[in-house]
């Protein structure tokens, strides 16, 4: 694992340095909230069973940041970095393959985690956001979501020819996940149809798994959701080891 | 002895092949050049020696190791340029340095080789803000990092502007003088002649000739050429006799003489002047490896 830690490091700074990919990991989610927090507050509404448009949107927009990161940061600065040569360049180090994934995949994992946090601050200095969960339970639903989706991100690297083919083919995978699957829009207020089409994005399974470990629900009741994101996570890292390349 | 041996090397990309059963040895201590044309093979040959291509046919030992079996060993001793590579857009030059030098057992100190290479006033560039010459010094230091016995350059200096150009040469001395082996390609004649000790030159993934530039030019472009000017008539028939003249020429008033004796100068002047020939404006020209190019395969480099 020599390298790890400086590989660590200065993907990071790299990662932070990108405006476009800071911007959309660390603070669209909290700016959202800001917005719709402003518009509807965080009063309790029937539509939610009782909570509050903040309450309900924390953990969608968890979901958000995570498909952000995975669907399109993933893909972009990983083919990219092939195409350019870089990936190139480390493979005449003596550094290996294992140690470059844990590293890059890390730093996927940090960024994210920094944009959720920020989210959860906004909504609590903000909109007095309420929490009902075991953060530690949280934790692990975002665990399971990131995997998979940190997954996929790679099957989308691998899959795309260049650094634009991934931008485009990750965006055109990630906007209908982020608006059909209620991460952004709440499911309840989507139409039916939509919903039952909802049922097919893997999105739409990491915002009820964190939808419900927020409020408190407890693991055995998302025997679905788990059973979807582990699948996704297990093709994805099959399909991703077939055809990572490194030029 | 032989710090690289490649032996009957052969590497195909479905129908093109690249390299067609190539074989040389690189001595310790050397500046061993391999030079082409645009699509020769040199960078394919260089890349399945550094083990990041795996070849079709062939026996490559780099140090005593097998580029392929003991691919992290030998990354541990070799320094890299590569063609084609990139360090991340905005990573700056120390940090670059600072990354490479923890993937390696006995890193260089990176303060002292950003001053060797007149880097220590870019270190805090991003490497995109970089100038060309600045760039590939930025490569070689990437390439030294790790204290290599035998560094590997692919066209180090395409692309670099003359002035550029000498300072990279210089570069290279200062690491062959430090005890370092040398691996490099060009399709610069030119650059072939002044740098190296030993040329390969290498065309349709074949190697046509290999030895010093100079015992290339004595072995294939052997003439040397003398022209002057003279006001006619000049006794032509006198200097086509003299020992080694292979060749006359006159254009106008300009005459030139083509010849591989020692002392074909000396010959001519005084056939000339016992002739009572006033000549003016003399000058010599040695063939270049370009000539040599041009013998062995009957076209220009540049074609
Ligand atoms: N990865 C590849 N896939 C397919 N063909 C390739 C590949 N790399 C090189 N070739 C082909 O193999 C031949 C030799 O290429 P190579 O890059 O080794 O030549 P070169 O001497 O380094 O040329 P240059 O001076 O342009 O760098 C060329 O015909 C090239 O098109
Ligand atoms: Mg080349």
């Amino acid at each position: 694992m020599r390298g790890l830690g400086k590989l660590t490091l200065y993907n990071l700074k790299l990662y932070l340095r990108e405006p476009m990919a800071s911007f959309f990991t660390l603070l669209y989610a909290p700016m959202m909230l800001v917005l719709f927090g402003s518009i509807y507050g965080n009063e309790p509404s029937p539509m939610f069973g009782g909570r509050g448009t903040v309450d309900v949107s924390v953990p969608a927009y968890i979901a958000l940041v995570i498909v952000t990161v995975g669907l399109i940061s993933i893909p972009i600065g990983t083919a990219s970095r092939r195409e350019t040569g870089v990936l190139r360049r480390f493979r005449a180090t003596p550094l290996r393959p294992l140690t470059y994934l844990v590293a890059d995949v890390a730093v996927y994992f940090a960024v994210t985690a920094l944009g959720v946090l920020l989210l959860v601050a906004t909504g609590k200095i903000g909109f007095h956001l309420k929490f009902q969960g075991n953060v530690l339970s949280v934790a692990l639903g975002f665990i399971l979501g990131m995997s998979a989706f940190t997954a996929l991100g790679y099957v989308v690297a691998g899959l795309s020819p260049s650094g634009r083919a991934a931008q485009a083919i990750g965006m055109f995978v990630a906007f209908p996940f982020m608006f059909l699957s209620g991460a952004t829009v709440p499911l309840e207020a989507l139409p039916a149809g939509v919903r039952s089409v909802a049922q097919f994005i893997p999105l739409t399974h990491v915002v009820t798994l964190l939808r419900g470990l927020w409020t408190g629900g407890s693991w055995g009741s998302f025997g679905k959701e788990i059973a979807v994101l582990v699948g996704v996570l297990v093709v994805g890292v099959a399909v991703s080891a077939q055809t990572f390349r490194w030029e | 002895m032989a710090v690289l041996e490649v032996a009957g090397l052969r590497k195909a990309y479905g129908p093109v092949v690249a390299v067609d059963g190539v074989s040389f040895a690189v001595e310790a201590g050397e500046i061993f050049g391999i030079v082409g044309p645009n699509g020769a093979g040199k960078t394919t040959a260089l890349e399945c020696v550094e083990g990041l291509r795996r070849p079709d046919a062939g026996q490559i030992r780099v140090l005593g190791l097998d580029p392929q079996a003991d691919g992290p060993a030998l990354r541990e001793r070799i320094g890299v340029q590569l063609q084609q590579a990139a360090l991340p857009d905005r990573l700056k030059v120390w940090e670059a340095l600072d990354l490479f030098s923890s993937f390696y057992l006995r890193p260089a100190d990176p303060k002292a080789l950003l001053d060797r290479l007149g880097l220590t006033a870019s270190a805090k560039t991003p490497v995109s803000k970089l100038s060309g010459g600045q760039r590939q010094r930025a490569h070689i230091a990437m390439a030294l990092i790790n204290q290599p016995e035998l560094v590997f350059f692919d066209e180090l200096t395409t692309g670099l502007d003359p002035q550029a150009r000498r300072v990279t040469w210089d570069l290279v001395r200062d690491v062959r003088s430090e005890g370092k082996t040398v691996v490099l390609t060009t399709h610069l004649m030119e650059e072939a002649e002044r740098l190296c000790d030993r040329v390969a030159i290498l065309d349709h993934g074949q190697i046509v000739a290999l030895d010093t530039p100079a015992g290339l030019v004595r072995r294939y472009a052997p003439e040397e050429r003398l022209s002057f000017t003279a006001t006619p008539p000049c006794p032509l028939q006198v200097l086509k006799a003299l020992d080694g003249v292979t060749k006359v020429e006159s254009e106008g008033d300009r005459i030139t003489v083509l010849g591989t004796h020692p002392q074909l100068v000396g010959q001519v002047v005084t056939a000339l002047t016992a002739s009572g020939v006033a000549f003016q404006d003399l000058h010599t020209a040695q063939a270049t490896l370009d000539d040599v190019f041009l013998t062995l395969t009957g076209r220009q480099i540049r074609d």
